[in-house]
Parts: structure tokens; sequence; C-alpha cells
């Protein structure tokens, strides 16, 4: 009973950790129909902002306190790198979707090459909390209290995507973008604002996915977010596209299945039944994309 | 908007016209001609002259400085140039896929890593000799092409992508994890020695691996010439320049696109056994999904659609991956700040920008640039 709470939590914490990762990702192709390779990117920027900030802020201050101000920092930076791509490199490609995801493509490619010039290939450790690194009793299980971190923070943020898209009026243009670009568009309303405010909100998104992730992790490097992407990937489609509930559930079901397996049948087999599952809904389901190609 | 592989026929004609507006017209002007007979071999004239120069490579004893390691024909740069013929010959193999039937796939290296590890593994684990490895090594790798290509075909565009790279990602962790110790995990496969000719093995005989990777090109190469030209091929560039049209006029979409998964894939896997058979083992890099995305790279930079484009841009970009390193150490970078030199130290950084100003400025890559400005000076 113990050992099953104790998958249950850490499976959550997991699947927390890849909505945070997915969320961006899905609004952006949800929305442009832009498969972000860079989000990778975003994300190992996040990691290394809050890693540098976190080292250059006084000693004496407690470590919460730096890594809180060091998630701030991860957000903006993450949100900043992905308002410029956007503007830089996305919007001149507008509607060349193959020519978009190559431009993802090659920035992945410089991004984690310009990462490991400067800090080197190999991980280096972040500094934990205190609380974060201790467990709690829970049932008889010795929950690891960084999980329930994650979940909260994942929680958050579904709430405060929930909101901005259903009581905003940006939030109704995104839903209505997700919809039917086209008659929007129609409707006079701009949509390459829009863009860029998705694609800001994604980045920052994926700044604070690649804090906690390094925190999971206990160090930084620079291919850390291309392993989470690949997950954040499987998720996005197994939700299906620019539906936020359904990455939400998606990135529960894929960190339980993955915590589950590997503790039940042998390590490596969670990260084989994600995939098997992928397999699985494409084949009970495959229009669960069609938004995305019609 | 109806597809992601709009754009190669709408917004950028010229991304793929090169390739294309060569082959489509290839056959009106070969029999409007007079001598058909003799257009035919100007034509192949190029490919024959640059096989003939690179087959005369091994006997060539001169040091070209900066260039390539030590003399052309020492074993250092023989080493070097089957690398690159190699991965040249896989990214044509890859652009039969991307470039012909507009299928943008991210689990191409699976393939290519079948074929390297199912020959080591059959080699050294089932002690198999060479000619029957090879044989089990390329229908194991077609078999898994035909199994994964009829599921991830079930969805098209971008999800077909991500399917693809979840696939590539699934074996790339069974040869993390080296189950029963077969594939060796980070440390890779090495090839069993004994079981090779010894004309393969060695440093001495580093150009008779080069003429390997020579002959697999040129495999390549006709192989992909044939099947452009065939019924199937044509049926190819119909689903590329318009599925829907291509579906409508009675193509069976579905099964023209497995064919360009499975030939494909059956390049790309004998590519991964002459890849194994070069570098004398299987290497777990292969099966991850930046090989994949770099010779997604390496096909748009030479330009898709084209076997000179997905050949040149193979041979390249393993050519500045493996020397650019040198760049950093060149005397006029001594005086930038260290942070700028310790990012052009990185190979993949130069690759990575230099690929997003191509995709940019010259859609239909480096080959198609060169010709567009050949025409240019021509018609001058």
């Amino acid at each position: 009973m113990s050992d099953l709470v104790l998958l249950l939590v850490t499976g959550l914490g997991l699947g927390a950790l890849y909505f945070i990762a997915a969320s961006g990702l899905s609004l952006i192709y949800g929305l442009m129909g832009v498969l972000n390779f860079a989000h990778g990117v975003f994300m190992t920027a996040g990691a290394y902002a809050s890693w540098l900030t976190m080292g250059a802020l006084p000693v004496e201050w407690p470590v919460a306190v730096r890594l809180v101000v060091g998630v701030l920092v991860a957000v903006a930076v993450g949100a900043v790198v992905g308002l410029v791509v956007e503007v830089v490199l996305i919007r001149p490609l507008y509607r060349h979707h193959i020519q978009q995801v190559l431009v993802t493509v090659g920035l992945s490619l410089a991004g984690v090459a310009a990462a490991q010039g400067i800090w080197g290939a190999d991980p280096r450790p972040v500094e934990k909390p205190g609380w974060m690194s201790g467990t709690t009793v829970v049932l008889g299980a010795r929950l690891p209290n960084d999980r329930f971190v994650y979940v909260l923070v994942a929680v958050a943020l579904f709430a405060g995507l929930l909101a901005l898209l259903h009581l905003t009026r940006l939030g109704l243009v995104i839903r209505a973008g997700v919809e039917n670009r086209t008659m929007v568009e129609a409707l006079g309303i701009n949509v390459h604002r829009t863009f860029t405010i998705v694609f800001a909100l994604g980045g920052a998104a994926a700044g604070l996915a690649g804090v906690l992730y390094s925190q999971y992790a206990g160090s930084v490097s620079p291919a850390q977010g291309s392993s989470l992407l690949i997950f954040a990937f499987i998720v996005v489609v197994i939700g299906g596209t620019g539906s936020l509930a359904g990455t939400a559930v998606a990135a529960v079901v894929v960190g339980l299945v993955q915590q589950l397996a590997n503790y039940y049948a042998a390590s490596g087999v969670g990260d084989l039944s994600v995939v098997l599952l992928l397999a699985l809904v494409l084949l009970l389901r495959p229009t669960s994309l069609k938004g995305a190609t019609a | 908007m109806t597809s992601p592989t709009d754009h190669l026929t709408h917004t950028h004609p010229s991304s793929v016209t090169p390739g294309g507006k060569e082959e489509s017209t290839m056959t009106p002007v070969a029999s409007g001609e007079a001598r058909p007979g003799w257009r035919r071999l100007l034509r192949v004239l190029p490919a024959v002259v640059v096989l003939a120069v690179l087959a005369y490579l091994p006997y060539l004893p001169v040091e070209v400085p900066g260039v390539l390691p030590g003399r052309v024909n020492g074993p250092g740069s023989m080493q070097l140039l089957a690398t690159c013929l190699v991965i040249g010959g896989i990214a044509l193999s890859y652009d039969v896929l991307f470039g012909r039937t507009g299928l943008l796939s991210f689990g191409h290296a699976l393939f290519v890593a079948a074929g390297s590890y199912l020959l080591t593994i059959s080699l050294s684990t089932w002690s198999l000799p060479l000619s029957l490895a090879v044989l089990v090594a390329l229908a194991l790798s077609t078999v898994l092409a035909l199994v994964v290509g009829a599921i991830a075909l079930r969805v098209g565009g971008i999800a077909f992508a991500m399917v693809t790279l979840a696939f590539a990602q699934a074996a790339s962790i069974i040869v993390m994890r080296n189950p029963g110790g077969v594939t060796g995990g980070e440390e890779g496969r090495p090839l069993d020695r004994v079981a090779v000719p010894d004309l393969l093995v060695g440093v001495a005989n580093a150009p008779y691996r080069y003429w390997l990777a020579l002959g697999f090109v040129v495999v390549a190469w006709v192989a992909v010439t044939l099947l452009v030209r065939s019924r199937a091929g044509h049926a190819m560039a119909a689903v590329r320049e318009n599925e829907q049209r291509a579906s409508v006029l009675g193509f069976g979409t579905y099964r023209v696109k497995l064919l360009a998964i499975v030939v494909g894939s059956f390049l790309g896997a004998l590519g991964g056994v002459v890849h194994a058979l070069v570098l004398g083992g299987s290497n777990p890099h292969l099966t991850t999904s930046e090989f994949t995305l770099s010779l997604l790279v390496m096909v748009v930079l030479g330009g898709a659609g084209s076997r000179w484009g997905a050949l040149v841009g193979g041979v390249l970009y393993t050519y500045a991956d493996a020397r650019l390193v040198e760049v950093s150490n060149a005397p006029f970078l001594q005086d930038l700040p260290v942070v700028v030199r310790q990012v052009l130290s990185q190979p993949l950084f130069i690759l990575g920008v230099f690929f997003v100003v191509v995709v940019y400025f010259a859609p239909s890559g480096l080959t198609g640039l060169g010709g567009r400005l050949i025409r240019r000076s021509g018609s001058r």
C-alpha cells in the first residue's frame, strides 16, 4: 500500500512537470500550428537563468528565497526569449508551417550547442531548499516534498490558464483562433498580436518547467530541455491539440503509467509503455489531431 | 491552410522547382530531341565525373593543408571522407521521405540504427556470417519500417512527425538500457572483427572502407533515380504537391506514402550497415532524435527533393561538424571575447545558425542556390 501511494504521488509529480512543459507547447501548436522544437531551448534557458541567478544572489539568503527569485527570473527570461523568437523568426514565415518547424529545429540545435560552449556539457549541480529535499510520511509512505510543490505549481498554472482562456477577452480570441483561425481574422481581430502573446506565455511556462525540472534532476545541463520536450510532445499528441484539459489529463496519465511500469515491470519499461500508449491512442482515435491538419 | 506540406507547392515555389522542374521536363526533352542518347549522356556526365574523381582519391598522395587531416589518401582523411559519404547516402535515403513525398518524419534514425545494430548483433551475438548478417539486418529493418510506417501513417502532417519521433525515441531508450547486453548501452556495440573480411579492418585499409562507402552512395543514388522515374515515384511527387488532389485522382495515397517509408528506410538501413562497417561498430548516437534532426538539416541545407542536394548537404554537414572545431582556433578569432569564442567552438551552433539562414534566404538549399546562380549568369 505504501509503495502504491509513493508511486502515485511521484507519478503525479512527474505528470505535473510534463503538464507545465506541455501546456505552452499545446497552446502554441493549437493556435498557430507550429510544432515548437525550440521549446526545449526555452526550458534550458529558464533552467540556466535560474541557476545563474541563484549563484549571483548573496549566499546568506535562504535557498528557498533565492529559488523563488530564480523562478521569477526564469519565467521572465522564458517569456522574453519566446517573444523575441516569435517576432524575429516565426512571424516572417507565417503560414509556412514546415519552414517554421525547420527554423525551430535550427534554433534548438544552436541553442543547446551555445549552452554547451559556454557552460560545458557536464551537468552542474543546483541548490535545493532543505524542505524540498525532505520527505513527509503519508499513509505509511515517505513522500518526497518537492513532488507536492510541482503538483501545486501545475494546478496553479492550470487554473491560471483556464481563467485566462475563459474569463478574458484575450482568452476568447485564443479559443476562437484554435477553433477557426480564418474566421477570427475575417472578423477583423489582430491575430498576430495574439500569436506573440501566446508564444511569450508558452516561453514563460517553458522557463518555469526548466527550473522545476532542474530541481527534479538536481542539476542543469544543456540537453535537459530536449529530453523533457519529447515527453511533452507525447503528452500534447495524446491530449489532443489546443485542449488544455486534455493536456492535463494526458500529462497525469503519462506520468502515472511511467512510474508504475518502471516499478512493477522493469526500469525503462515505463518510457516504452508511454510510447505504446501513444500508438494505442492513435490507433483507437486517429482523429484526435485532425484539428491541426484540417 | 490545407496541409502542412503546402509550402512545397504554393508559398515557396522555388523550394522544389529546381529538382522538380528538371524531372518533369526531362522526358519530353529527351524524346523530342533528335539525339536523345547524346542528351542523356550529357545529363549523367557530371555524376560520372564526380564518381571517377572520388574513386581516384585514394591514389592521391597530396596534402591539402587546413582542409583535410594529412594526405588525401592518408588513413585520417580517408576515414573522414568515408564517414561523410555514408552520412551523405543516408541523407539521400531520408530525402525519399521528406523531399520526394513530403513526409516530415522525425524517426528516420530508427531505421538507420536498426540496420547498424542488427548487423553488429547478428555478427556477435548470433554468430552469423557477414553476408547472412547483412540480409538479416536489412530484412528485419524493412519489416520494422512496414509496421511503424503503417501505424504512424494513420495521422498526417505534424502529428505524423511527432509519432515517428516517439517511435524513434522508444528505440533509443531500448538501446540505452542495454537489454540482455546486446546493444552495449552508451558504449555502443563494437563490430566483431573476426567475422569481417580483413580488407575492411585496420587503419591501413581505410581506402577500402572509403570505396565501400562510395559504393553505398552509388547504390542509393541509382535506387533513388529509378524510384523517382517509376510510376510510384510520380505518385509520390503527386502526394507531395497536393495530397488531396492525388487522392481524388485515384492514387492510393496511404500505399504510396507507405512505399516511400519502406524504400527510404531500406536504404537508410543499408546506410546503417555500411556505417557500422566503416566505423567499426554501432554507436548509440545513431538512435537519438538529434541524428534524425541533423538528417533533416542536411537535406534542407543541400536542397530537398534533389539527389545532389541531399548528398551534398549530408557530406558538407558531416565535414563541417568534424572540422569546424578548428575555426575557434583561427588567429583572426583570438581577439574576440571568450564567450563568443566558446560559442563558436561548437560546430552545431554554427551549423544551426547557418541552417536558419538557409531556411530564410535559400529555401531551395545550397544546390538550388547554386543552380539559380548558374542559370542567371548563363542568361546574361
